[in-house]
């Protein structure tokens, strides 16, 4: 197995070849693509970066558009937009593997658009990745915007597990009509690793819901922060909910912001942080189960 | 034989439990009554390492066991079966009775022992064990939990409570059960006069102080309110 291969193993992109349409990325260039009948993947002009054309009635396509860096100081920004069209189904699945070993910083920074048609339906799925010993840094600067028309439907399941130093996730959304979109986030960080998360959620249409969650470890001197600013503008609903675990030195910063500004508007922030809750571990350890042990089971169901 | 030599647990200068004497023999049944914070969870949580003796000793088959931890009382035999059963974030059934198996368990095995706890099995070896399954189905989680230990000395603090009466008889089933295949202790808290009546020897729990030891007889006449047994008259 090669670096590249490695590194799409640990984003879970390791038999991209059997989607329906993919584009590989590997430091900075394309490296590989297929296109269906259904699905075009076209390079930008202006700048790096891939539009994505899913036609109007496609049935249950998958895409998958993985992002390698295996370069020592490589920054690479990309502009990808998904143009989805009506009462398509599909599956996007996108990742960023860094490897870096040696001195010079690394940086992928991914500027994802999604225009939903009326009727559209998405699932979105983002992991990430970041390994090497060297002292050059790991950075992924993630944006992603949504624009959904109505009647359309969106689901993010986004990670990151491991060894990225820095990042700051930007995610907009702007929700139409009877939309649903829905958010589930995983970030465990350790060493000294930053990771900063940002939402801005627009309910403008009647009936748009949102449903954002956040579950999060933040061990040794890792640093987190969760931020959500949610506009209600017409009737709707939204239910945010962060949740932390802290251990070591670990800190969490959750920042709510509810902003309702029609009367029929439904917005729910939940928030908790704290650290691994005694009882569980004297459950688990009344199983049989080591304290270590209890601790990793405990930290393993949370993040699953 | 487990054995408690004068047992006392003092918090913040209350005595919760009071030099507590008692021995419990293979293949027998106990049952542990009182009134409400009369101390019988806490003395259970004393033999399971949950809480550790302010004074006095725990012995288990001559090996005292005071200073060792909750998980090490686990691996040579004792279980506890919480009064309120403890939630999770992620963690299912089948997760849980695989923790408290020694072996890796199958989903075949895992709902052969959710069965036995009156779950239909399937809908729930997935679940999430977490405040959506309900309050009744959260003890007999618990209580699967301890049948996949294969425990031998099995604690049960109130497993009836919330439990329907239509399942009742089969809860007894499930301490006889256990006491038959593994020769070894089981101990009871309850307040259930059905449970009090099936117990070998029965313990009277007030104020932190073992009252009386005896089987129903013994104890009835102590007990005011039959059903709950919430009264205890002594002088
Ligand atoms: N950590 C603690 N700090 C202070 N008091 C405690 C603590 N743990 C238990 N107690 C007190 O000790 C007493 C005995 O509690 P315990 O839970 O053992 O009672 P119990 O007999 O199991 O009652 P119940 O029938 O209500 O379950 C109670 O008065 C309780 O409030
Ligand atoms: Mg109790």
């Amino acid at each position: 197995m090669n670096k590249t291969e490695e590194m799409l193993k640990f984003i879970d992109a390791s038999d991209y070849q059997k989607s329906d349409a993919y584009n590989i990325r590997s430091n900075g260039k394309l490296v590989d693509r297929k296109v269906s009948p259904y699905i075009n993947i076209e390079t930008k002009n202006d700048k790096n970066g891939i539009n994505v054309y899913i036609k109007d009635d496609t049935k249950f396509g998958i895409v998958h558009i993985p992002v390698i860096i295996t370069k020592s100081g490589l920054k690479d920004v990309v502009y990808n937009d998904f143009y989805i069209g009506k009462n398509a189904n599909v599956i996007i699945l996108a990742g960023c593997g860094i490897h870096n070993d040696l001195h010079k910083d690394s940086e992928h920074d991914g500027i994802h658009r999604f225009f939903l048609s009326e009727n559209a339906k998405v699932k979105y799925v983002e992991k990430h990745y970041g390994e090497g010993k060297g002292s050059g840094k790991k950075t992924l600067n993630p944006v992603t915007e949504i624009y959904m028309k109505p009647n359309s439907s969106m689901t993010i399941d986004s990670s990151q597990f491991k060894g990225v130093d820095d990042t700051l996730r930007v995610t907009k959304a702007y929700l139409d009509n009877n939309t649903t979109l829905t958010i589930n986030e995983k970030i465990f960080t350790n060493n000294s690793q930053n990771a900063k998360s940002e939402f801005l959620v627009e309910l403008n249409g009647e009936n748009a819901s949102t449903k954002i969650t956040s579950r999060s470890i933040a061990t040794e001197d890792s640093y987190q922060e969760f931020k959500s600013n949610i506009i209600g503008n017409n009737k709707c609903y939204a239910h945010v909910s962060c949740d932390a675990i802290i251990k070591d030195n670990g800190k969490v910063l959750a920042i709510p912001e509810i902003f309702a500004k029609n009367v029929d508007a439904n917005l729910i922030h939940e928030a908790s942080i704290g650290k691994i809750a005694g009882d569980q571990l004297i459950k688990l350890m009344t199983l049989g189960l080591s304290k270590k042990e209890a601790e990793e089971a405990i930290i393993k169901g949370f993040l699953k | 034989m487990l054995e408690l030599q004068n047992v006392s647990v003092i918090i913040d200068n209350k005595k919760i439990l009071d030099n507590i004497n008692l021995k419990f023999d293979e293949t027998k049944f106990y049952c542990i009554t009182g009134p409400n914070g009369s101390g019988k969870s806490t003395l259970a949580k004393v033999i399971m390492g949950i809480i550790k003796p302010t004074k006095g000793k725990i012995i288990y088959n001559g090996i005292d066991i005071t200073k060792k931890d909750i998980n090490k009382r686990a691996q040579i035999g004792i279980s506890f079966a919480f009064q309120q059963p403890i939630t999770f974030k992620g963690i299912t059934v089948f997760d849980l009775l695989n923790f408290a198996s020694e072996k890796i368990l199958s989903k075949k095995e895992a709902c052969l022992i959710l069965s036995k706890v009156g779950l239909c099995a399937l809908e729930y070896i997935d679940r999430v064990v977490d405040n959506s399954l309900s309050g009744g189905e959260l003890k007999r989680i618990e209580i699967a939990s301890i049948i996949a230990r294969n425990p031998k000395v099995a604690i049960f603090d109130e497993p009836e409570a919330g439990i329907d009466l239509w399942s009742f008889q089969n809860l007894n089933n499930i301490f006889k059960d256990l006491e038959k295949n593994n020769q070894g202790i089981t101990i009871v808290i309850s307040h259930q006069e059905r449970i009090l009546q099936i117990a070998d020897e029965i313990i009277l729990l007030n104020d932190g102080i073992v009252v009386k030891k005896g089987n129903i007889n013994d104890v009835v006449d102590l007990i005011d309110n039959k059903k709950c047994c919430k009264q205890v008259n002594y002088e």
